[in-house]
């Protein structure tokens, strides 16, 4: 029996994670309900099995994520007995945020970003684990898997440690924290493959369906509710469509498409290779989950 | 073979396919300008890693930026937009990712500026193979020398020079020969077993995928194939079992599972195991796993990460070592190390300051009890010195708090490798690999070998009436021990016998010392454990430095499955003359070439 490429990224996922919990006080992960963090969730029930994750789950609530993402959170959650805290910054939602008025800049900062750093405060959280990986864009490819945070949660590249074999240095100095992705050396392609391998349930907006579309600045955004108010000459067509990555549904744009099953969505990534046809009609995962991860204020 | 999906292919028989690949990793290194952004951009870009419009975006970024006059300039596929790359803020190891259908390939790139050092070192730390590029009109360089050096030193096996610009000297085999056989040499110099040169142009992409029509003298595989072929052993079944322990995971009072990731060889429940360094034993009830995930493995292998149970309640936690059981086959057990240090810190190194020393899963305070030398890396003269800056290597003696579990890097790099941290600025001060410990009950295996190689015990040298110099007239030759390893059926003997055919033809005087014959005589006390084949090749060393020493050339060819008896045997011999190559490595050098690296080397 040889290991696999994916046996072996599972294991280095598996030892960072233990690492992880074995060198900090109060590590929290970051579950964001994607593809990625519905990986890092199972790999963390397998670190520590028969034992639970010796740390909670945070998720940071923009309040506008779509209704079938928190469906599924609540679900998994409640299946697997973990421990989750959601965090929405009050404050925010006092000043009626929203990314329909205030754009996807500020609501991002002020849900996202500054909703992440008051719930790390105010949990003491030591080490959060996160889900991003290095081939999601060019700039990422010369990350540490362990990332230090100032005090102020600034990341400075100049102060970064080498790392060396599975030598991770944890020591931090007085007000750092850090960052920690497991996944850090898994593709998509590998993301999807687990996924496929392990029957691993993800969000159903992965796979297509019709649902309510309404066409704005050239995305297609789903009518999650009615906070989404129709602008003159906009009306809701019934379209089917998938979702590549996943956020607050405003600013999420899905494509049309025609991948109901896993293997048609796996298909289709693969395709985007090759076709131009299906490059155009896909949007890149490469900006996409940057995108996410930017709102998500992990960087 | 390209690993594409086809339109109208099916998924899962795709999936099914790539869930079976194997990992590589491997770095590559170069001056700037030898054209590594290039390799790798002709890496991704044949085997269709990137998409059509990030493609389109380079072509278009090529007009602008690029340095063929506005053809498609693949460097720009990692290094991103010029201005981008002129800011250039942190000169840092970049990961990248494809796949073939026959593996998924990790590339740790190391960038050649003046944080080389530190930088390879790291990126080879996590390496089974490395490519350096070797620019075709300027040869072997200071900076290939180094990178060759550094490999060595962090043990990586397999070694590739890739030569590249073929294309500006019209694909020249001689001018490539005369790269390979100095490039090969020095590799042989700091003991890197079977080193590869391909002529390649990145420009063109000839030999880095696929062949071409322009080298049509060259024989062997170009880079691609290399990375596909060359052997991965994660878990070579001879290797001894090592687990440190992160993580004692503890549910309820009748579970108690010890978390690690394997660090070599291989388990089973049922196992004798030791907890080192206390030397507790017990043996492995179960390596646990959930009903879901398949239930509980019936062996486990390295690098995977497992939950065991043992049979007793013995004392075991973070830190410990989990050690098959048996004599020479256990962790050594030691507080004073001596050690190979990359030095990674813009704080230099002092004698007497005490770091924090990570090994494994275990951290202890650490002192540096003497500073031994410096190497220079260009010269590989060693200087005496009490400090090493950053980017110095050097050798060290270090004194630990407590005991460690360990083992020579050389044997097992995941118990043999440290690392050092500074304990007021918690910066990574240095990488480590230990050499060797005072372990009070080192094994007598090992005790064969010290005592052989003591200075006192050494035969007199000198006694001689005919002179070396005399020797070397004579037979018109340097002497030279090659060591064809493998396991039987792997063609040792057979190469053994041609490459003495090879030499007697060409009028050298050679002597062929294969596993057989020892065992028919000299050895035939011996049987085949690994205490045993490691005293079959010191007695094969010995006769043969006894021959080298009276000018002869000498081929051995045994077994010899234990790395770290093979680097004995070099110890012993003398690594400048000696050399070793792994007959079961497919892309090992063939006999005509074996023979033009060996005449080369002795000439
Ligand atoms: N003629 C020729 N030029 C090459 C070849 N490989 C790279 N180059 C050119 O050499 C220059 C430096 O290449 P680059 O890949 O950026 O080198 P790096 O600094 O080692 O990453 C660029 O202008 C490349 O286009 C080759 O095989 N033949
Ligand atoms: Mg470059």
């Amino acid at each position: 029996m040889q290991l696999t490429h994916l046996d072996i990224l599972e294991a280095e996922a598996i030892h960072i994670l233990r690492e992880t919990a074995a060198s900090f006080e109060r590590p929290v992960l970051m579950y964001s309900i994607g593809k990625d963090s519905t990986v890092l969730l199972h790999l963390a029930m397998k670190a520590f099995w028969p034992a639970k994750p010796p740390f909670p789950l945070l998720h940071v609530d923009t309040t506008w994520k779509f209704r079938e993402m928190i469906a599924f959170r609540d679900a998994a959650v409640a299946k697997l007995g973990v421990d989750l805290r959601v965090h929405i910054n009050q404050e925010g939602v006092r000043q009626g945020i929203s990314p329909l008025t205030h754009g996807s800049k500020v609501h991002t900062d002020v849900m996202k970003t500054q909703a992440l750093r008051q719930a790390l405060e105010s949990g003491k959280h030591d080490a959060a684990i996160g889900g991003a990986r290095r081939d999601e864009e060019k700039s990422r490819a010369k990350e540490r898997i362990f990332i230090f945070r100032d005090r102020n949660h600034r990341w400075d590249p100049k102060n970064q440690r080498p790392e060396l074999w599975n030598l991770y240095n944890t020591r931090l100095n007085e007000g750092e924290s850090i960052r920690v992705f497991p996944l850090s050396n898994w593709t998509e392609l590998d993301v999807w493959l687990y996924i496929h391998r392990h029957n691993l349930p993800v969000v159903p907006l992965y796979f297509a369906k019709p649902r309510p579309i309404v066409e704005r600045n050239g995305m297609l955004i789903m009518r999650d509710d009615d906070r989404f108010v129709l602008k003159p000459g906009e009306k809701v067509v019934e379209r089917k469509v998938r979702f590549r990555t996943l956020g607050c549904y405003p600013l999420s744009g899905a494509v049309e498409s025609d991948a109901d099953t896993l293997e048609k969505v796996i298909e289709e990534m693969l395709l985007a290779h090759t076709s131009e046809r299906q490059g155009r009609l896909i949007d890149h995962d490469q900006s996409g989950s940057m995108e996410e991860k930017k709102r998500e204020g992990y960087f | 073979m390209t690993l594409s999906f086809t339109p109208g292919g099916s998924v899962s028989e795709y999936l099914h396919r790539y869930e079976r690949n194997e990992l590589l990793r491997f770095l590559t290194c170069g001056s700037v300008d030898d054209g590594k952004s290039t390799l790798i951009g002709r890496l991704l870009h044949d085997t269709g890693r990137l998409y059509d419009d990030h493609l389109k975006a380079i072509e278009n970024e090529s007009k602008v930026h690029g340095t063929q006059g506005g053809a498609l300039d693949l460097a720009l596929v990692v290094d991103g937009l010029k201005a981008e790359r002129e800011q250039g803020i942190t000169i840092d190891v970049a990961y990248r990712y494809f796949a073939t259908a026959h593996r998924s390939f990790i590339i740790a790139d190391c960038p050649g500026h003046e944080q080389y050092t530190r930088n390879m070192a790291t990126g080879a730390s996590h390496c089974q193979l490395a490519i350096t590029l070797i620019d075709a009109r300027s040869g072997v360089t200071t900076q290939t020398r180094r990178h060759a050096f550094i490999a060595s030193l962090l043990g990586i096996c397999h070694v590739v020079a890739a030569v590249n610009k073929m294309d500006l000297v019209a694909w020249g085999e001689g001018r490539f020969r005369e790269i390979e056989s100095e490039f090969l040499d020095y590799c042989v110099k700091v003991g890197i077993a079977g080193p590869i040169a391909v002529p390649v142009s990145a420009l063109t992409g000839e030999n880095v995928v696929t062949r071409g029509t322009n080298a049509a003298w060259y024989s062997g595989a170009p880079i691609l194939e290399l990375l596909e072929k060359v052997r991965v052993d994660h878990a070579s079944p001879v290797a001894p079992f090592r687990m440190p322990v992160q993580y004692v995971i503890r549910p309820s009072l009748d579970f108690r599972g010890f978390a690690g990731t394997i660090a070599s060889g291989t388990v089973k429940a049922g196992d004798r195991v030791r907890i080192m360094p206390s030397g507790r034993e017990t043996r492995v009830r179960r390596i646990a796993r959930s009903t879901e995930d398949g239930g509980d493995l019936s062996l486990a292998r390295a690098p995977q990460s497992v939950v065991i149970t043992f049979e007793d309640e013995v004392d075991c936690s973070r830190g410990d070592v989990v050690s098959c059981f048996g004599g020479s086959t256990e962790t050594l057990v030691a507080q004073k190390f001596e050690c190979d240090l990359v030095w990674m810190d813009e704080t230099p190194l002092t004698a007497g300051k005490t770091y924090l020393l990570k090994c494994g899963t275990r951290t202890t305070p650490a002192r540096i009890t003497r500073v031994r030398h410096c190497v220079n890396v260009d010269t590989l003269e060693t200087q005496q010195t009490d400090a090493l800056a950053l980017n110095d290597i050097g050798r060290i003696e270090i004194e630990t708090e407590q005991p460690i579990a360990f083992d020579p890097y050389r044997r097992i790099h995941g118990t043999g490798s440290v690392i050092l941290i500074d304990r007021m600025t918690n910066a990574t001060s240095a990488a480590g690999m230990i050499r060797t410990g005072d372990a009070s009950d080192a094994h007598a295996r090992r005790a064969h070998w010290e005592t052989a190689a003591a200075p006192t015990l050494r035969a007199p040298v000198g006694q001689s009436l005919v002179s070396t110099a005399a020797r070397e007239e004579r037979w018109k030759q340097k002497p030279l021990a090659i060591l064809l390893y493998g396991s039987s059926g792997s063609g040792k003997t057979t190469r053994a016998f041609e490459l003495e055919r090879g030499l007697w033809e060409k009028g050298h005087a050679v002597v062929v010392l294969d596993g057989q014959m020892l065992r028919a005589g000299l050895s035939r006390d011996l049987a085949f454990t690994e205490e045993e084949r490691s005293e079959n090749l010191r007695r094969a060393s010995e006769t043969a430095r006894i021959l080298l020493d009276q000018g002869f050339v000498v081929i051995l060819s045994m077994v010899a499955p234990h790395a770290e008896a093979r680097w004995r045997a070099s110890d012993l011999i003398g690594s400048e003359r000696f050399m070793m190559i792994d007959c079961s490595d497919n892309n090992s050098p063939d006999t005509a070439a074996l023979l033009r690296m060996v005449t080369a080397k002795i000439g």
